[in-house]
């Protein structure tokens, strides 16, 4: 893997090595020195054209636990907020010596771009381009359901796919770049995901993806489901005419405490329920649901780390070999025994 | 009529037919026959070349006054000159605005002082292009420059008050209305066509409906007050319907269609580079099948290239901060020979037709779009339709690198451009401007 820029493009070998390689990565983070030496003397540079603290921390993080040195560039308070353009910027970075570019940008596709072009030459991360993709939260979602679903079978995780995973993805799929992320990725995994939405929320050309769509939150409920994946819904969409009411939108695609017991009603005891973050308390989710048991909100955030930590990894260690079979080869950690 | 020399093509084949000698005398053309005497004259030698009317651009960006760092009219005319053109309409989208009798002689002069095309300037509709007023329409149709078409291009004439106006007022000069056709509450912050490649790429789409429903309003509105209406670059397979539709109810109206648009499809846009980027924006392939269809049956009157330079920095960015629209003159030719005649849709007799006749009139143009007989002007070009060349934007006389087609190998090659009976380029490489236009200082008169 040279970048890593969508789920679309991502192989099954891919995926799963990602995600095993966040497994070993995620024993680390369970260590007293949650530190390893994989990527000294690498430069990790975080772009961010958008704020996003709580990615861009998890990238720091993950690329300190690998000892890689981080420089954070944020585009308020730069010369990019004084009109310095994309192509600058990267080649700035590019002569600085940056080995791999974590991109969060506010236009569709602008990581594409940099990895397309001659500007630089660094490996480039995709961490949330406009309303396109963000495949390290699909591929961190992916962890997080694979985890699930290998402890109900009663086995490792490692080397799994997600055959047979129910998932429903509820709320502005329009605007999210992590609904899309997660629909390729999770297609690939073998689960079947259903995407839940007001029709105004959905975009023209949605029939062709590989997914069914419901407008009906109860009725995808009812049928079955393993993971609520809970979208955040921006109230100014409101004034744009996608839904009437904040309080409308909450009744009918809102996970909220009737959904919550619902759940209960209909024995799925299972079921878990999932958000990306940051939540809006009340308006697409239920404090009482996103305080449940079946919340994993924490343990997203803190996968997250691990699946970053094996991207960089992959991305930077120089191993390009595409894995011959699915159960690829995953990282494994080298006793901690040198000074870091 | 200043003095252009004789030449003597030889054995050229007239819009596709027969082969004949083509003797062209002061702008003229002299005389069509077989065997025809040099008498002194410069031959040509033309076997294999097929001959053809000069070509007539009704939508053209030369970009000054204003954008000088994106083409000039000399620039622009010598690009046109190579593509085949003997005649562009120059866009009003200028800085300032084509919106006074001042600029658009401006323009004009500037044209006839390059010397390569007939340079007709485009008045806007309402002033400044802000939608809200009318332009001084009449008086830019009866300044020099004698402008007939008036478009607001680039941003649609919306307000339906205004574009009923519009089309009665140029009825007073026998002008006619080219509507951007795009509905902009329906295209707020639109990046690409809206449909499934959209869907995937998260870009802002920009609905086939956005175009439909204003050139169905606006045949209705030229209907209803019996004008003229030209509606620019159609892009889908909706909008053609919509037009056949006017044209057996009887309405006066005529329609143009891209080379890109005939060529190119929205599965482009997956790679998010730029040079793609274009208003109305690149379809699906079931809209380009329309298209042509419409075009070689008649629906869709004339190809207009809505040639768009930019500099380079407006194309190396993000997606979203990227310029819209693409160069064309120097391809058009090649694209529409590859989209419509390598595919048997039309021939070189329609090419003719739908690159020069019907442009010509659409922009009342009386010397241009001519026949090529003997005592018509001699705007005529000649091409080479067996070349084939690899489009590098780089070896353009538009100073724009954006180019669709980079890469691309091509059928087609113009071999020589007369214009006015000045061969502009000859060999296939620019030769000298017509000699009326060192006796037209910039400037002056």
């Amino acid at each position: 893997m040279k970048h890593l820029l969508s789920t679309q493009d991502l192989s099954l070998s891919n995926a799963i090595r990602i995600l095993d390689t966040a497994e070993e990565m995620s024993a680390v983070g369970e260590r007293e020195v949650k530190k390893l030496p994989a990527l000294r003397g690498r430069t990790v540079v975080n772009l961010f054209f958008e704020d996003s603290t709580r990615t861009r921390i998890s990238f720091e993080a993950a690329a300190k636990r690998l000892s890689a040195d981080v420089i954070n560039f944020a585009a308020k308070g730069s010369s990019v907020s004084k009109g310095e353009s994309l192509k600058d910027t990267a080649q700035t970075l590019s002569a600085m010596g940056a080995d791999a570019v974590v991109i969060r940008h506010w236009a569709s596709g602008a990581p594409h771009r940099l990895a397309a072009t001659d500007w630089i030459d660094a490996g480039v991360i995709n961490a949330g381009d406009g309303t396109h993709e963000h495949p390290t939260q699909a591929l961190l979602d992916a962890f997080t359901m694979r985890r699930h679903w290998a402890r109900l079978a009663g086995t490792p995780s490692e080397g799994t796919d997600l055959k047979g995973l129910r998932v429903a993805i509820v709320g502005d799929v329009l605007h999210s770049r992590v609904a899309r992320s997660n629909v390729w990725l999770l297609r690939t995994l073998g689960a079947e995901v259903t995407l839940v939405a007001p029709p105004t929320l959905l975009p023209v050309g949605v029939e062709q993806w590989p997914c069914s769509v419901s407008y009906d939150l109860d009725q995808t409920l009812a049928n079955g489901v393993d993971a609520v994946m809970m979208l955040r819904v921006q109230g100014e969409r409101m004034n744009a005419s996608f839904f009437p009411s904040t309080r409308e939108y909450s009744r009918r695609w809102g996970f909220d405490d009737n959904r919550l017991r619902a759940l209960d009603d209909l024995g799925m005891t299972d079921t878990i329920i999932m958000h990306p973050g940051p939540m809006n308390r009340g308006l697409e989710i239920s404090a009482a649901a996103a305080d449940s048991p079946r919340s994993t909100v924490l343990a997203q955030v803190r996968n997250g780390v691990s699946v970053r930590m094996a991207a960089l990894y992959l991305l930077l260690s120089g191993d390009s070999r595409e894995p011959a079979a699915t159960r690829a080869p995953a990282y494994t950690a080298p006793p901690i025994k040198e000074s870091i | 009529m200043t003095t252009t020399g004789t030449y003597l093509i030889k054995g050229a084949s007239i819009l596709g037919g027969e082969a004949s000698d083509v003797l062209v005398r002061d702008g003229i053309i002299a005389e069509i026959g077989h065997g025809l005497a040099d008498g002194g004259a410069t031959v040509i030698d033309a076997a294999g070349l097929v001959a053809l009317p000069g070509m007539v651009d009704v939508h053209t960006h030369l970009r000054e006054p204003g954008r000088e760092d994106a083409e000039t009219v000399e620039t622009g005319t010598r690009a046109a000159a190579l593509g085949g053109y003997t005649a562009v309409h120059a866009m009003a989208n200028s800085t300032p605005v084509a919106d006074t009798a001042g600029v658009v002689e401006q323009v004009y002069t500037l044209g006839r002082a390059a010397g390569w095309v007939d340079v007709r300037p485009v008045g806007a509709v309402t002033v400044g292009l802000a939608g809200e007023q009318l332009a001084e329409l009449g008086a830019m149709a009866d300044s020099r420059a004698r402008v007939r078409m008036f478009s607001d291009d680039g941003i649609c004439v919306h307000d339906p008050v205004l574009m009923r106006r519009a089309l009665e007022y140029v009825k007073a000069f026998d002008g006619v209305v080219a509507q951007h056709a795009q509905e902009p509450r329906l295209t707020a912050g639109a990046q690409m066509n809206e449909g499934d490649v959209s869907a995937v790429l998260g870009l802002t789409g920009w609905p086939a409906v956005a175009e439909e429903s204003i050139i169905a309003r606006d045949v209705l509105l030229a209907q209803h007050v019996g004008s003229r209406l030209h509606v620019c670059h159609v892009s889908t397979a909706g909008s053609v319907e919509i037009i056949r539709w006017a044209k057996e109810r009887g309405i006066d109206v005529t329609a143009e269609v891209t080379p890109h648009h005939l060529l190119l499809t929205d599965d482009l846009v997956r790679s998010y580079d730029p040079v793609f980027k274009v208003n109305p924006p690149l379809r699906t392939d079931a809209d380009v099948q329309a298209l042509r269809a419409g075009l070689a049956d008649g629906t869709i009157d004339v190809v207009g290239t809505d040639h768009a330079p930019h500099p380079s920095e407006h194309k190396e960015c993000e997606w979203a901060q990227a310029a819209m629209g693409m160069t064309g003159l120097e391809t058009a030719l090649s694209v529409v020979q590859h989209a419509m005649i390598e595919t048997g849709l039309m021939t070189w007799a329609d090419f003719a037709r739908v690159t020069s006749t019907a442009a010509a009139k659409i922009g009342r143009l009386t010397d241009q779009g001519r026949p090529i007989e003997a005592g018509e002007p001699a705007n005529l070009i000649l091409v080479d339709p067996a070349a084939r060349w690899t489009v590098d934007p780089f070896k353009m006389a538009t100073m724009g690198r954006n180019s669709p087609f980079k890469g691309r190998e091509l059928p087609g090659k113009v071999v020589a451009t007369f214009f006015k009976g000045h061969p502009t380029v000859l060999d296939g490489a620019l030769n000298t401007p017509h000699p009326e236009a060192a006796a037209t200082p910039s400037g002056a008169a």
